[in-house]
């Protein structure tokens, strides 16, 4: 574990040491602040117009119609830009073959993997943490209920774990740093939308393809429900990614 | 320390290793000699447990390279042929990082850091970015690294490659005093490196072990014989017998009824006089041709390769 801490430690270095971490953060943070107000403004639209025609102001609150959409938003701005910060963690290693170094260390394979791992959940939380600018926003002018906010919170740090975790497979797998985040990024999306193949699909397949999709997971949390098989869910997805990192790293060798 | 058997490597269906055996003993420093893709790196790389061999093992300080790779990445240092710096890291952040990662204890870090940059005469770039530093010192720093848990086994790849003369001679004294405290493993090209630096030489060529030898043993047999071939229409007894007898001829030996291979000084115009006689006897001559020896060939390979007269010059023979 202290290996892959120091592993981890270089690579937040090397992330707050150049331009990467500031640009990938304002990027992501001008992007959803910007969705975060439109989706603000049209409330405030609609309760407007709710108190003109008395009777309407049923079902409108901060926690369903701008927090969760607003973190529906966030889940998609991360599947853009994580695949961006995941990108180096091995092919860059590799291209400038540094990764030796890493390998003839006394350290375990699985270490190095799972420090690196570390690194980018810790920018990714960062990031996150962040943009809470905006919740902290709506607790000034309103009083949303602090519970599902919580969930939100942890269920989106979850799902950016299994971004994180497909970003640092797809970087094991080459040495180009492009063709890393493409991939991290095509795999993450089919994850999203592989649930609406669920439709065609006979009603057992339909349910196993649903309960693969990344988004299908994430409607509880939202609503402020913690369910244990979610949780195990995305555990096990970042788990498995991080294994077939592991196995890709490992056969290299061999070949 | 290092005992290597039988060690082959496939890339795929192609070997980059056939079969290299040797040993490597304490407070020695061996050299690799061998032209590009002659398998340095390959089996350098076996030996830092970076890659793992087909077949064949190897041992370092008694531990094996593949089954007990952490405790031999513990006596090791490697420097890979590109040093892996990190281009973004000052020096020292750096050399910490490659402590931490070589598992020196948390209080030792500070003061591992402080004896390599004195080592390796980097106090004064401690706090640049690496990627802004000179080649030489990419280069020192890269050496820094290896040494910085204080290995008992230095592993080189190439480490004055790419370096201008001054550089080099600067990284070949810094090795040499490095070899008063460690094992060091060598690679190279360039044979005056090796001969400056080494007391021991393994040359490889195309994944085999070409020979084993101290210096001394390889130019003596480099400078002191050549060999050539005398192939004769007419076969006589007494061929070899005649041969042998001529001034200057080491050995002659029959490789067939018509065929001789004669070693004899280098430069002593033994070929003139093996013609005459050959001319004289009507042995009849049907092929007399130098054979350069297989050691000689390689060193021609190498001598070649490196492009800095001045060195080659002073370098071989010395």
């Amino acid at each position: 574990m202290r290996n892959a801490w120091v592993v981890a430690k270089k690579d937040l270095g090397s992330y707050f040491n150049s331009p990467v971490f500031y640009v990938v953060t304002t990027v992501f943070l001008v992007i959803y602040s910007f969705i975060f107000f439109q989706i603000l403004t049209f409330f405030s639209f609609q309760s407007v117009q709710a108190n003109q025609f008395q009777g309407m102001n049923v079902g409108l609150n901060l926690n369903d119609m701008v927090i969760e959409p607003s973190f529906h938003n966030m889940a998609v701005t991360l599947l853009l830009i994580i695949p961006v910060l995941t990108m180096r963690s091995f092919a860059d290693e590799k291209k400038s073959k540094t990764y030796s170094l890493l390998l003839s260390s006394p350290v375990h394979l699985r270490e190095i993997i799972f420090g690196k791992f570390l690194a980018c959940m810790t920018v990714v939380t960062l990031m996150v943490l962040l943009s809470s600018y905006c919740i902290g926003f709506l607790l000034m002018l309103g009083e949303p209920e602090i519970g599902p906010i919580i969930t939100s919170y942890l269920g989106i740090l979850l799902m950016a774990g299994c971004y994180v975790g497909m970003g640092v497979f797809a970087s094991s797998l080459t040495d180009n740093q492009i063709i890393a985040a493409v991939i991290a990024f095509g795999m993450s999306l089919f994850m999203w939308i592989i649930g609406w193949a669920a439709q065609a699909a006979s009603a057992e397949m339909g349910e196993v393809l649903h309960y693969l999709s990344l988004v299908e997971h994430m409607q509880r949390f939202l609503k402020g429900i913690v369910d244990t098989s979610d949780v195990v869910y995305y555990l096990t997805f970042i788990f498995f990614t991080l294994f077939l990192t592991h196995r890709v790293l490992d056969s290299e060798r061999w070949r | 320390m290092i005992e290597v058997k039988d060690l082959t490597k496939f890339y795929g269906p192609r070997p980059a290793i056939k079969g290299i055996t040797f040993k490597v003993n304490k407070g020695e420093v061996v050299g690799f000699l061998g032209p590009n893709g002659a398998g340095k790196s390959t089996t350098m790389n076996i030996l830092c447990c970076i890659l793992p061999a087909s077949s064949g093992s190897a041992e370092i300080c008694g531990y094996d390279v593949f089954e007990e790779s952490l405790e031999v990445r513990k006596k090791i240092g490697y420097l890979p042929e590109t040093p892996p710096l990190y281009p973004d890291m000052t020096v020292t952040g750096y050399l910490k990082f490659a402590a931490e990662i070589r598992r020196v204890p948390a209080k030792k870090v500070q003061a591992a850091v402080d004896r390599v940059l004195e080592k390796c005469v980097l106090q004064e770039v401690r706090q640049r970015i690496i990627g802004r530093l000179s080649k030489g010192f990419q280069q020192r720093v890269g050496l820094a690294q290896s040494m910085i848990h204080d290995p008992e086994i230095l592993i080189l790849d190439e480490p004055t490659i790419g370096l201008d003369p001054i550089q080099i001679i600067e990284i070949r004294k810094l090795i040499q005093d490095l070899a008063r405290e460690h094992t060091i493993i060598l690679s190279s090209h360039i044979l005056p490196e090796i001969t400056q630096i080494c007391k021991r030489v393994i040359i490889l060529n195309e994944g085999e072990i070409a020979a084993v030898d101290s210096l001394e043993g390889l130019t003596s047999s480099l400078n002191k014989s050549e060999r050539f071939v005398l192939k004769v229409r007419n076969s006589q007894n007494n061929i070899q017998d005649k041969l042998s007898a001529l001034d200057n001829v080491i050995s002659v030996k029959a490789e067939t009824e018509d065929q001789f291979l004669i070693e004899c000084e280098m430069n002593s115009e033994t070929q003139d006089r093996v013609a005459r006689m050959a001319l004289e006897n009507s042995w009849g001559i049907e092929e007399l041709k130098l054979v350069s020896m297989t050691l000689e060939e390689i060193f021609l390979h190498l001598t070649l390769e490196e492009h800095e007269p001045s060195e080659v010059k002073n370098g071989v023979g010395t």
